[in-house]
């Protein structure tokens, strides 16, 4: 009861400290240029929070706080854009309203989309902020309940969504996630150092592939690269069919879904070590699993695009609590708000356990700050929606040459390296293929996204379980099986079960026909080769590094047995079977009056061209002859756009203190920015 | 304003790409400091504290912008800065512990060279160790009767940092079971908290901010520092921690601790070059001595501040700042130990965790 005779005042002090104009004027500020920032795909809060924190030394404490919290707090709001109305994932807090929201793009209904989505943004930061002033001064055990064991549990509830997204074949679904997993463990192991699949003599696969550039790869460059094989706009006959305004009525219909998945974000976001990257796929799941008619996701279902929406945004109120509290970023944008407070002032306000007992008030303001943030953002984008939508409507050949841009460019900045292009052009690869042959890209992403968590928490729960053990067979029992491990198991299976009875009416690549067998299963035997050789590389670490070996080991015995399985199938079964679907026998597809093979060549090309001019030329190039040749602009226009083009990266580029990827002629001559 | 105001000087800087003046005048240059690590480490949190005040300090007032290059545990970005020439003095490197480490031990990823490099300034930093509640009742100074414990503690690697806390641990004879893996020392202290850890460890600014208090609640009992050097390379009482012992006490106390010897040498060796000199400061080989010295004299006038001990304690802890010649010098110490301490540390890495150096 203290707690609370001191939390009111605190509360009433923060309000007072936050209701003043300049703050305010901060706070919009703040969230105006977190809004600029987030659009761009790959530039999340890390980007805009680094580029403040130069101006933070010796700010005062609440107008500094004002400009960040702004910023940080519209992020998960302004990638939604992206994510509706091109297919790309803007950041990890969007990659499921991607499944949905694409589609709804594709059928002129952008704008009711993206309103929707901002409603509902909205709504999960306000909740969050709500449930964060009564929760916060008593968060504080219930943090520390979740320890190792739990932490696990959370990331294979996450993981037991590919049952529900694993599509009509099963198997494939798993597959596919099993696939990720693989891919996610690629690079030096976090607790021996082994390396998986890589070599020191190819230092860029030694960390690993980055988040943004699997996301990117396995849904955008799909996506851009089959629009732009049909030449048309992203909406259906360039036309848009309904407004904001439908939006928001569709998140009134929703509103109890919405709060549901609202407090699933800020209590998942409440759990140090997660991060975001859980949340939108456990708020999907649940939005599927309470649909009576599933047969609409993946192909445009409103309820697809709240449900993530509403958690997102809830999450980041979720993660000041280890933030705050315990001084352990939830996040890599945490982690610099955490520094920057720092530099706040006088530095007199610390992050970590006193900040609850010492600054209780700028606690409050922070959550409140937040809150205010989602509803100047989410007005902003509401307002723009309309307008913004209206991008669908182009033919989509003069939107490509720009998005392979921004991925490219966006692909760079997650390790500055050539390769990440490179890699964004493997995954991307991959991505195509598991897209025309009905293998489930979220299950991919799913897998590679809690391949580490799931890694990391069961070879140290595991460790320390056997120094329980040793204690007593009870005290093991009791670290393994706590109460919390036990609801959050029963709740996987049940998820399980359920979506796996529900998976055969969700098909996320819409109903592809089956045509031959040879395409399909050339493309198994591909993947039976990774998995094999993935399977012996991780073999050959050596026994007392069993950490770093066993979960490659296991993870690809299941996933070999999964494509093994689907072999004899293939083989016994007739190449109408829905196992031998293939977008391009039949469909849009197939129909495109562009080849697959044709149309990645100017995406090659651009990369080609990079390596041996550097980046801003290379792209002079590009834009120039595709608009030239592909979408037969005259000069122009040509000019124009690819002036606006290189432009935008140069604004961009300048403003964020980025590099381009450099290519051979930078490393022999010496040329003025933006060209070295 | 802030956007529009660092793009113009961006932009400025790199289209005038003025010849090197005859005085070292910066004014209207952009200097990259670039960290080797993510945003999120220690190091950000150094560059980005020093990054401001040394923008004022230089001649000119040039922007400083910290830029972060991280991969492979700062091997990448140290590989990296190995290549660069001097340029115009707008570019700064700094490394870090983890930086070190790797050097000294002999990693085979390591194609940096510290000698080539010139150090502006360096800045170190302490270390505590503390126990459980529960066990730290039955320490008294010394770690005899914590020897048939079985402690379990969250590292993040035992050729990282690591190595000086799990070393002198081994010393003390007490069996330490490392959970590998873990990504930062905060995830190391909430394991502790969680009390699935019951032995952890934090560098100063970590301890304050947050270890400091459970000791206070008395659910941690600070064990022992790892000391800091004084003027003559001996091991003295860590000055932001004077009443906590130092391990050297703790082991002299100890029954079958000695504090002479290679095992002692070979600790000492890796404590020197990860605490007291942790983080240095570089401009690139070649770069000319009145830059260097203009450099040195920004870092002088920051670490001079009347305010300086009051800001640099909550971000970097109350430790000295070395510049110029002092910077060289504790570079020297830093990334020097003997062939014999590094022989006794590799084969006790692979004899205890099974890592072998190749």
């Amino acid at each position: 009861m203290d707690l609370f005779v001191t939390a009111l005042p605190a509360l009433g002090q923060a309000w007072a400290m936050i209701l003043q104009p300049a703050v305010l004027g901060y706070l919009v500020l703040g969230v105006v240029m977190g809004l600029a920032v987030g659009v761009f795909p790959g530039l999340g809060g890390i980007a805009g929070l680094s580029l403040l924190l130069p101006f933070m030394f010796g700010m005062d404490p609440v107008l500094g706080l004002a400009l960040m919290v702004g910023m940080v707090a519209v992020v998960p709001t302004s990638d939604t854009f992206a994510s509706v109305l091109m297919g790309i994932p803007g950041s990890s807090a969007s990659q499921a309203t991607v499944l949905d929201g694409f589609p709804l793009a594709k059928k002129g209904q952008a704008a009711r989309a993206l309103s929707a989505a901002f409603t509902s943004s909205l709504f999960g930061g306000l909740v969050g902020a709500a449930f964060l002033t009564l929760f916060i001064v008593v968060a504080r055990p219930l943090v520390l309940a979740f320890g190792l064991p739990e932490m696990l549990m959370i990331s294979i509830l996450g993981l037991s969504m590919v049952a529900v997204l694993a599509g009509r074949v099963a198997l494939k679904g798993l597959a596919a996630a099993g696939l990720g997993m693989l891919i996610g463990t690629i690079g030096e192991a976090d607790a021996g150092g082994s390396l998986r699949m890589a070599t020191y003599d190819i230092p860029y696969l030694t960390d690993g592939l980055q988040l943004v550039i699997v996301g990117l790869g396995v849904f955008a460059v799909p996506e851009i690269v089959s629009l732009l094989r049909q030449d048309r706009a992203i909406a259906k006959n360039a036309e848009l069919g309904a407004g904001w305004g439908d939006g928001v009525r569709d998140w009134v219909a929703n509103k109890w879904l919405s709060l549901r998945c609202s407090l699933i974000g800020v209590v998942v976001g409440v759990i140090p070590g997660l991060g975001g990257s859980v949340v939108d796929w456990i708020a999907y799941g649940h939005a599927v699993q309470t649909t009576k008619d599933k047969s609409n996701f993946g192909k445009g279902e409103i309820r697809g695009v709240v449900g993530p929406e509403s958690s997102n945004n809830a999450k980041e109120g979720g993660g000041l609590v280890p933030t705050l509290l315990f001084g352990i970023p939830g996040s890599g944008s945490m982690a610099i708000f955490i520094g920057a407070i720092a530099l706040l002032g006088s530095g007199d306000i610390e992050v970590g356990p006193s900040m609850l007992r010492d600054n209780l008030d700028i606690t409050y303001s922070i959550v409140w700050l937040l809150a205010l943030a989602n509803v100047v953002g989410t007005l902003l984008c509401i307002a723009a929606s309309g307008g913004i939508a209206r991008l669908t409507t182009i033919r989509f050949t003069y939107l490509a040459p720009f998005l392979f841009m921004l991925i490219s460019f966006a692909a760079f900045q997650s390790g500055q390296n050539f390769e990440d292009i490179l890699a964004l052009f493997a995954i991307g690869l991959i991505g195509i293929f598991l897209r025309r042959f009905d293998w489930s890209r979220p299950a991919f992403l799913i897998g590679f996204v809690l391949s580490n968590p799931v890694e990391k928490f069961s070879n140290q729960a595991f460790q320390i379980a056997s120094f329980r053990f040793r204690d007593s067979f009870e005290a093991g029992m009791q670290y393994i099986f706590s109460p919390i491990v036990i609801v959050l198991l029963i709740i996987t299976v049940v998820s399980v079960v359920l979506g796996l009875r529900q998976a055969k009416s969700i098909m996320a690549e819409g109903d592809v026909q089956a045509g031959s067998k040879r395409a399909p299963l050339v493309f198994l035997m591909v993947l039976l080769a990774y998995v094999v050789a993935a399977l012996i590389n991780a073999s050959m670490i050596p026994d007392y590094n069993m950490t770093d070996k066993i979960v490659p080991l296991v993870v690809g015995g299941i996933t070999l047995a999964a494509v093994l399985i689907v072999l004899v199938q293939m083989l016994l079964r007739p190449e109408t079977d829905s196992i031998f679907a293939d977008k391009e026998m039949a469909g849009e597809d197939a129909d495109a009056p562009y080849g697959l093979w044709s149309t990645l060549a100017w995406f090659v090309g651009l990369i080609a061209a990079t390596y041996v001019l550097g980046f801003i030329l290379a792209l002079l190039g590009f834009l120039v002859s595709f608009l030239r040749v592909r979408a037969q602009a005259g000069w122009p226009k040509t000019l124009i756009l690819t002036a606006a083009g290189i432009a935008l990266m140069c604004v961009m580029a300048g403003a964020l203190n980025r590099d381009f990827p450099p290519g051979l002629l930078q490393d022999v001559t010496d040329l003025p920015w933006p060209l070295n | 304003m802030t956007i529009k105001q660092l793009a113009t000087s961006v932009a400025a800087a790199t289209l005038i790409a003025a010849p090197a003046l005859a005085e070292v005048d910066m004014s209207g240059k952009t200097i990259e400091w670039v960290i080797p690590f993510s945003e999120t480490g220690g190091s950000a949190k150094w560059g980005n504290f020093f990054a401001p005040l040394l923008s004022e300090e230089l001649p000119g007032n040039p922007t400083v912008v910290v830029k972060f290059m991280p991969g492979a545990g700062s091997t990448k970005g140290a590989n990296w800065f190995q290549e660069q020439e001097y340029d115009d003095g707008t570019l700064l490197f700094g490394t870090s512990g983890s930086t070190q480490f790797p050097y000294l031990l002999g990693d085979p990823r390591v194609r940096y060279e510290y000698s080539d490099w010139v150090p502006v300034m360096a800045s170190g930093t302490g270390g505590v160790a503390y126990l459980n509640t529960e066990d730290g009742e039955k320490f008294d100074g010394s770690a005899n009767n914590l020897q048939d414990i079985d402690f379990i503690y969250g590292s993040q690697g035992a050729t990282r940092l690591d190595l000086v806390p799990l070393l002198a641990w081994e010393m003390l004879g007490m069996n330490v079971e490392p959970v590998f893996g873990i990504k930062g020392r905060g995830d190391g202290r909430l394991m502790f908290e969680r009390g699935e850890a019951t032995i952890d460890y934090q560098t100063s600014s970590g301890y304050l901010g947050a270890s400091a208090d459970l000791a206070e609640q008395g659910k941690a009992v600070p064990m022992m520092t790892w000391g800091a050097l004084d003027d003559d390379g001996n091991i003295v009482r860590d000055p932001t921690f004077p009443d906590i012992p130092t391990f050297k006490e703790v082991c002299e106390a100890t029954d079958g601790c000695e504090t002479s010897g290679e095992a002692w040498d070979a600790w000492k060796a890796f404590f020197v070059a990860g605490f007291p000199v942790q983080k240095i400061a570089f401009l690139p080989a070649g770069t000319p001595d009145d830059v260097a010295a203009t450099f040195a004299e920004a870092f002088d006038a920051v670490r001079s501040r009347d305010d300086f001990a009051t800001i640099a304690a909550k971000q970097v802890g109350k430790y000295e700042v070395f510049v110029g010649e002092g910077a060289k010098r504790a570079t020297e110490t830093g990334t020097t130990v003997s062939p014999e301490a590094k022989a006794y540390v590799q084969s006790w890495l692979q004899e205890a965790y099974g890592v072998t150096l190749k």
